[in-house]
């Protein structure tokens, strides 16, 4: 039992990150209907930002407060990712909006190739290992509860309340929502699409990049070629969860959570992604549309 | 018309330049905002495996002023001069020039092309120096144009988005790697054995995402071809996982001619020539060659076959198809299963070529590469797609090439580093350029009479 609960919160942990990032690709779907392939690259930089910026305050000052620290990563990789993303909607995938289905894909691609490739070449292939920077450990009825692991919960479910709040009671939200539906409707009343879809790459860069401190907090070593895999288990979460649906993809991030650290805790650790992408094909065979989708209904 | 685009280009409007300017300044602030921690510092570990920050804002400034000089040419110049030239298109009157005779033969010139390259090559850098431009050019933009081929019968012809076709490939390359080096069983029989088990696999795949469209599928497909490849990593008995299968045996010419040295009947003893190791590469490349030409025959004639015609029918709208009699399950199994099959052959001679597999050689990227020679070459054209991977591979292959860079940059530069940033940039650059691929082609095959522009060309493809 202990530690059956032990693999929960293992898993909660892992599924928070997935979340996070499979947000920024169900928005983009929601929103203008492409995958953003270079999405699981953003988080990439996002991490190596958040590497760079402790890096830099270990440099300038003797000793910084953790949660100073992490903060201040957080926040200038929020910025600069947001950056990259924004810069990245504008080249690559505002040309060919209206285009065919593929186009936008294809240049994502090219995108993600050129994002790690990129950080590659400016930063060095190896990896990058930081000192452990939140070490306490926590010990609750036998079951081990690092610091680490609160904090990504919290500043996880903290980020969803103030990303929630956003999009069901702002007006950017509204707008979102808006587009969603229906982009030449929205136009017609009045709301800057461009802006608002350059908004939602902002955010979904932000909650990236966020998930990118995280993950750099947690496992301590980053390194270019670290958005791949972490970006196609958050499609899958997102996908899992229905494309389209932001609680969708926060479900759909803790299922792929957890169905990855029970595999690896009960079967075989080596496996654990054939396991993620098996259920994942299972699901859709019965539930075509994710978990939360909404059936699409063509029209003729 | 006319009048202004000379006067404009005699002397650039003052409101043009200072806004060109503005650009430009603008272009700096996002590029330095973009690379100052990326270019301006390096992580570096010191002696005592220690993150260490390199500064290096020489670099990051001289980067900033070759965006900002980039940005000012293409608003000030480039830009201007591009519309002048489209205005000047647009308003002269269209006709229709009756094609040359490259345009007319192009497809015998290209065959006649492929035949004499190697000969090319050799007269030109004797056998040795050729091994490069036949093996890593020729063999190498081949392998691609016969797998961009396969694809191309899933998403250009059915239109069904896969993400995995890699995972085809590694089968058929393990297949011939596997069955030849435990059984010892020749290419020409596992040729087509691992191109009927890719297509099996491509049957097995097509079930689960029968009802699956669009983006749903992609995934699956994506996952599918991550699946292959963990396993090929982790079921190390059969496959000794990462560190991937060596000897395989070479192919020979039907067994008459060996391409080992110590056979009896090697090339050189039985013909009575030097020794070289261009004799194999130079027989690969034929074999290539011929079954590219084999690939794009068996694309063209089932395109006239009524499947082919239903492949094209699924592509343009599904439930059009649907209501028509077309029996979709099978429509979208062929399609797997026949893309499939000649990623099971590139596969297999892939592993004949190497002479080594692993599971590095199948990843994800290559799937993305494919997919993005399909797309950039024109989805369902033939040539374009042989042309987009002469462009995409053959490019970055030469990036290896260019020594003389070294001399600009000093010797710490290595261009190989570059080449997949390229590539990646390449792709966006084309996309946007050419959204419909090289030679953007939908014309439909089947017509009355004549064949007619059609709307089809700029309508949204229905999602498979």
């Amino acid at each position: 039992m202990q530690y059956f609960v032990q693999q929960v919160i293992n898993g909660l942990t892992l599924g928070s990150i997935y979340g996070l990032i499979a947000i920024g690709y169900t928005m983009v779907y929601g929103i203008i209907g492409m995958i953003n392939f270079a999405h699981g690259d953003i988080f990439m930089v996002g991490a190596f930002t958040a590497l760079i910026v402790f890096l830099i305050l270990g440099a300038l000052f003797y000793s910084v407060p953790v949660v100073v620290a992490l903060l201040i990563m957080m926040i200038v990789a929020m910025l600069l990712t947001g950056l990259y993303n924004w810069v990245i909607e504008k080249v690559a995938y505002r040309p060919l909006r209206g285009s065919f289905r593929l186009a936008p894909l294809i240049t994502a691609i090219g995108m993600s190739i050129a994002l790690s490739n990129f950080v590659q070449v400016t930063q060095g292939p190896r990896n990058k290992p930081i000192p452990p920077m939140v070490s306490q450990v926590y010990s609750i009825y036998g079951i081990s509860v690092s610091l680490k692991q609160i904090v990504i919960v919290v500043v996880t479910a903290a980020l969803l309340a103030i990303f929630w709040y956003v999009v069901n009671h702002t007006s950017l939200g509204r707008a979102q929502r808006a587009c969603e539906q229906d982009q030449k409707m929205a136009a017609l009343l009045g709301i800057d699409v461009d802006r608002t879809i350059s908004l939602t790459f902002i955010m979904g860069a932000a909650l990236a990049a966020v998930a990118g401190t995280l993950f750099l907090m947690y496992y301590g070593v980053v390194v270019f070629s670290d958005g791949f895999v972490p970006g196609v288990k958050a499609f899958t979460a997102a996908v899992l969860g229905g494309i389209g649906s932001i609680p969708g993809a926060v479900i759909g991030g803790l299922l792929i959570g957890f169905i990855e650290s029970m595999w690896s805790a009960y079967f075989s650790i080596d496996y654990k992604d054939v396991a993620a992408f098996s259920i994942l094909a299972i699901v859709l065979i019965f539930l075509p549309s994710g978990i939360l989708g909404r059936p699409e209904v063509e029209k003729v | 018309m006319a009048v202004t685009a000379s006067t404009q280009s005699a002397a650039p409007a003052a409101g043009l330049i200072s806004h060109a300017l503005r650009e430009a300044v603008y272009a700096g602030i996002i590029s330095f905002g973009l690379f100052v921690l990326f270019i301006g510092l390096k992580t570096d570990q010191n002696i005592h495996n220690e993150l260490v920050l390199v500064q290096r804002w020489g670099l990051l400034a001289i980067v900033v002023a070759i965006t900002m000089a980039g940005r000012f040419a293409y608003v000030g110049f480039l830009q201007p001069a591009m519309e002048r030239a489209r205005a000047a298109k647009a308003a002269a009157p269209v006709v229709a020039a009756p094609p040359g005779f490259i345009r007319r033969n192009a497809t015998k010139i290209g065959i006649a092309v492929l035949f004499l390259y190697p000969v090319a090559m050799v007269s030109l850098f004797g056998f040795q120096g050729s091994l490069k431009w036949v093996d890593n050019f020729g063999i190498q933009i081949l392998i691609y144009v016969m797998l961009a081929w396969g694809l191309n019968i899933v998403v250009g012809l059915a239109g069904l988005l896969d993400l995995g076709y890699v995972a085809f490939y590694a089968v058929g390359a393990y297949a011939y790697a596997l069955l030849g080096t435990h059984y010892g069983l020749s290419f020409w029989i596992l040729l087509p054995a691992a191109g009927i088990m890719a297509a099996f696999w491509g049957i097995l795949l097509g079930f689960p995402v029968l009802r699956l469209r669009g983006d749903y599928l992609a995934i699956v497909t994506l996952a599918f071809g991550e699946i292959i490849r963990l396993v090929l990593i982790n079921w190390r008995e059969v496959t000794n996982g990462s560190a991937g299968i060596s000897g395989i045996p070479k192919v020979s010419f039907f067994g008459l001619i060996s391409f080992n040295v110590s056979d009896p009947n090697y090339i050189s003893k039985v013909l009575g020539i030097a020794q070289s190791g261009a004799y194999y590469k130079i027989f690969l490349y034929y074999l290539a060659v011929l079954l590219c030409l084999l690939t794009a025959f068996v694309t063209m004639r089932l395109r006239a076959m009524p499947v082919g015609r239903a492949w094209e029918a699924l592509r343009e709208d599904e439930i059009a198809c649907r209501s028509l009699g077309i029996n979709t399950t099978t429509t979208k199994l062929t399609a797997f299963a026949t893309g499939a099959m000649f990623g099971g052959f590139a596969g297999s001679f892939f592993a004949a070529r190497q002479g080594f597999v692993s599971p590095e050689s199948f990843v994800f990227l290559e799937s993305a590469i494919i997919l993005a020679i399909v797309v950039l070459g024109g989805m369902g054209s033939l040539g374009g797609i042989a042309v987009a991977a002469a462009g995409m591979i053959g490019g970055t292959e030469i990036l290896r090439e260019l020594g003389f860079l070294k001399a600009v940059f000093g010797p710490d530069f290595t261009p190989e580093l570059y080449r997949m940033l390229l590539f990646g940039r390449a792709m966006v650059i084309v996309m946007v350029w050419k959204p419909r691929g090289f030679v953007g082609s939908r014309q439909p095959t089947a017509f009355l009479k004549e064949r007619k522009a059609v709307s089809g060309s700029f309508t949204k493809e229905g999602h498979g």
